[in-house]
């Protein structure tokens, strides 16, 4: 297989990871208000997370980073023709982190209540802008030679309202349902009592909902579809994995049901990279114009530097991962929430306590 | 404002905004698991207090650091997409292996360290901290070695039919020579900022006689690392200094607004005249200093800007090569007087606190608490100064700034960007500081449960942390 093509999957497989990882995160975020009714039940939704959703992160930052290094013409085509919806992700991401780490920094309801507003917008935000970026890179963009010489290059020459086309929206609204879904799911694994059947009462709903979108998009993606044949049953399997997800979640098997909401969001990602092979963004104005693995790619001795490099630490990394949702795998409950853990906002009573011990 | 300025102010102030939060994470998380590693050791409550402390303080720091890093992988490709088609194949990967090699460790195990209390068995827990304080380090590394090869670039050849640099050699990049002296300075830095960040706080408890069980020690650790790291930093920073003179002579020029080469070239410590200091009024010098920092001899010579200006202009063709000289001359003197003032503290500090003796003079206090402020100026002052001073070029000798910014992106794109970043950014340093100060001043926690691991607790016992 050529370095290019194995570049190609390796970003796949690092958009995968990170959407199903980071997905459920943006999904718990974007559930924050409608599972968790009081303060100690968002709090137990945060927790769920609370350990892991920083490494799930990564998953973005290596996949611009391994897209920089493998794709060089793809990524500075993308980051910087798709600049007004990547600013609008980072500012979300920027204030969703910050609130998970500060918010319960400070024991006060309106600090709280400013950052569980955060933690939705800041999910939210992303959980539909990346399925809008992905809509638009498989549909084709507008993307045309620009300069002269060396310093010629296909840029993207739409603008932001370009990228606001129906298709990508429904790309939108699939990875926001695909989200939402996986993180009820991901709830009701990870939680007990009340919240944990709310979680699995909402799954059910919202998988109704999201298999209308899912199944849409996927569909009207063939249009844009490289190789019908393998994407096509590729769907195929993707849509029946959310089937079994559902019915998983209906019966209560909660681990089986998350399995089933992570292989569709996988099903999804490797349908769309599939039907985008090789190209990595095409050109709605010409085919000559198309990004293509070759065309965008960096030179061979580059990719087998990085190759070396993701053999041998890919495999640890998962394995350390891994064992972090091993550590952190009991559920959690309301009873599990210690009361108060930020100093109230003038703390200055609590630190003179102490003062006389030493004298 | 064009959109080349727009972005080089942009990259200025995201880059040195994040560069507040970076020397912080690295070295207090050594200093945390040095703590923890104390506790571990000794069993003594006051060494677990502090850690739960400062592990307090670093991770209100550490949450900047990283959601301000996002922003910087991103942004190359965003406002620089020349730059990055040009350098992608050598630049990109050492920022994916940092990704890889770093960033996962650093998120995954601070998430067992800050979670584990009481799901990890002691040791593995006190593991999770020095892994991730690991993981500051490599990501150090490798992010410095993509910024040498900026400044020195190595393993490298151009190739004239795609007009871009191709990668030749890995080794030489991570090994580059720039790298080698750049990383213990940065690193070095890094201990002088967490050691003046203890110092400070600890000075503003003892100066109320509070928790001195707890502080005194943070304090006496404190000013030994900034003692022998502000030594680290000079040396090292010598060390630059040559390097610097060899590879990019006109900053070494520039950092002196030494516009005629000259032998035994003197350095002068403060300038009254203009601020480019073409014109002199009135100096303090110190003779033949800049020939022994650029060249290591007191008499060596050392090249002027116009000389180099000239000799650039024969090797790269017509141009103006000459840095912005106003803001390489003070820069250059602020990053070494506040990195001196630090250490500085530390020699009092460690006088005053001799032999278990607490310092009594308020000055003395005072002094430490602006000395947290001191390292985070000269750090800033230190990268504006090594990158300001590179300029023109945004890859020395091979690529210049203004062939690098994106030019399908608009001046008002940017000038959208460069707002909402600069207004976030204001308002969370805000709340960051807010919840600095509040969790400084409330002191280390009275008692802490000392093994909180029990895999045969009661299902239902709460969780010794929750977000």
């Amino acid at each position: 297989m050529e370095l290019t093509t194995v570049w190609f999957l390796l970003i796949a497989v690092l958009w995968t990871g990170y959407f199903v990882l980071d997905g459920f995160d943006f999904g718990v975020g974007v559930l924050l208000p409608v599972l968790g009714r009081s303060e100690v039940e968002r709090r137990v939704l945060i927790n769920t997370i609370g350990p892991v959703w920083d490494g799930n992160e990564v998953w973005l930052l290596v996949a611009g980073g391994a897209t920089f290094a493998a794709f060089p013409e793809w990524y500075a085509t993308l980051f910087s023709g798709f600049y007004l919806a990547l600013l609008i992700i980072l500012v979300a991401l920027i204030i969703r982190g910050v609130a998970f780490e500060y918010r319960g920094k400070i024991d006060d309801p309106v600090w709280r209540q400013r950052w569980d507003w955060a933690i939705v917008v800041g999910s939210v935000i992303p959980a539909i802008l990346w399925g809008v970026a992905f809509g638009n890179i498989v549909r084709g963009v507008p993307i045309q030679p620009m300069g002269a010489g060396t310093h010629q290059h296909l840029e993207y020459v739409g603008n932001f309202f370009t990228l606001l086309n129906p298709f990508a929206l429904l790309g939108g609204l699939t990875t926001l349902g695909l989200f939402t879904t996986h993180a009820a799911v991901f709830v009701a694994l990870k939680t007990t009592g009340e919240i944990r059947a709310r979680a699995n009462a909402l799954a059910g709903r919202l998988g109704l909902v999201t298999a209308v979108l899912a199944v849409t998009f996927l569909l009207w993606a063939q249009a844009f579809s490289e190789r019908r044949g393998v994407t096509i049953p590729l769907a195929v399997i993707s849509a029946l994995c959310f089937v079994g997800a559902l019915v998983a979640n209906r019966l209560g098997r909660e681990g089986w049901a998350f399995l089933g909401t992570a292989a569709t969001i996988a099903g999804a990602v490797a349908t769309l990279f599939t039907g985008l092979f090789p190209n990595v963004m095409p050109s709605s104005l010409s085919a000559a114009w198309n990004l293509t693995v070759t065309n965008a790619s960096s030179t061979p001795y580059t990719l087998k530097v990085m190759t070396v490099v993701a053999v041998i630490f890919t495999p640890i990394v998962l394995i350390y991962q891994g064992w972090t949702y091993y550590v952190f795998r009991r559920r959690i409950g309301v009873e599990h929430i210690a009361p108060v853990v930020g100093p109230p906002s003038s703390p200055s009573s609590a630190a003179d306590v102490s003062v006389g011990a030493q004298g | 404002m064009t959109a080349l300025d727009l972005a080089r102010w942009q990259f200025g102030i995201i880059t040195i905004y994040h560069f507040l939060f970076v020397p912080l994470t690295i070295a207090l998380s050594f200093f945390v698991a040095g703590m923890q590693t104390a506790w571990y050791r000794t069993g003594k409550q006051e060494y677990l207090r502090a850690t739960k402390f400062w592990g307090k303080l670093f991770l209100i720091n550490f949450a900047m650091g990283v959601v301000t890093g996002i922003v910087q992988e991103f942004q190359f490709g965003m406002n620089w997409s020349n730059y990055s088609r040009f350098v992608g194949d050598i630049f990109g990967a050492p920022l994916a292996i940092e990704g890889l090699l770093a960033f996962f460790l650093e998120s995954t195990f601070l998430g067992l360290w800050i979670f584990g209390w009481d799901r990890l068995p002691k040791k593995l827990h006190l593991a999770s901290i020095w892994l991730a304080a690991t993981g500051t380090l490599l990501s150090a590394y490798f992010i410095l070695a993509a910024n040498s090869w900026m400044q020195h670039p190595v393993g490298y050849a151009y190739n004239p039919e795609t007009g871009r640099a191709e990668l030749h050699d890995i080794g030489a990049v991570l090994t580059n020579s720039t790298t080698l002296v750049a990383f213990p300075h940065t690193i070095t830095a890094a201990f002088v900022t967490a050691g003046a960040f203890v110092i400070g706080i600890s000075g503003y408890h003892l100066a109320r006689h509070q928790h001195v069980d707890v502080f005194r020690p943070s304090m006496r650790v404190g000013l030994v690392i900034a003692l022998v790291a502000s030594v680290g930093v000079a040396i090292t920073g010598d060390l630059q200094a040559r390097v610097m003179t060899k590879q990019q002579p006109m900053k070494m020029a520039a950092a002196e607004a030494l516009y005629d080469t000259k032998s035994s070239a003197g350095f002068s410590i403060f300038t009254l005249g203009s601020l480019d200091g073409s014109t002199e009024v009135y100096s303090i010098r110190i003779p033949n200093l800049l020939s022994f920092m650029a060249t290591g001899s007191p008499t060596g010579t050392v090249e002027g800007i116009n000389d180099l200006q000239q000799q650039y202009v024969d090797t790269y063709g017509p141009g103006d090569y000459r840095p912005n000289t106003a803001v390489t001359y003070w820069s250059f003197r602020l990053m070494i007087g506040f990195g001196a003032l630090v250490a500085l503290l530390s020699v009092l500090g460690l006088w005053a606190t001799r032999r278990g003796r607490l310092p009594k003079a308020r000055a003395f206090y005072a002094f430490a608490f602006i000395g947290m402020f001191l390292p985070l100026l000269a750090n800033s002052f230190g990268w504006l100064f090594t990158e300001m001073g590179r300029q023109p070029w945004s890859v020395f000798g091979v690529l210049q700034t203004s062939a690098g910014v994106s030019p399908q992106v608009s001046a008002g794109e940017v000038a959208t960007s460069l707002i909402v970043f600069t207004l976030l950014y204001a308002v969370l340093a805000v709340v960051e500081v807010k919840l600095l100060v509040t969790y400084a001043k409330a002191g280390p926690p009275d008692l802490v449960d000392a093994d909180p691991y029990d895999p045969n607790a009661p299902a239902d016992r709460p969780l010794v942390f929750s977000y």
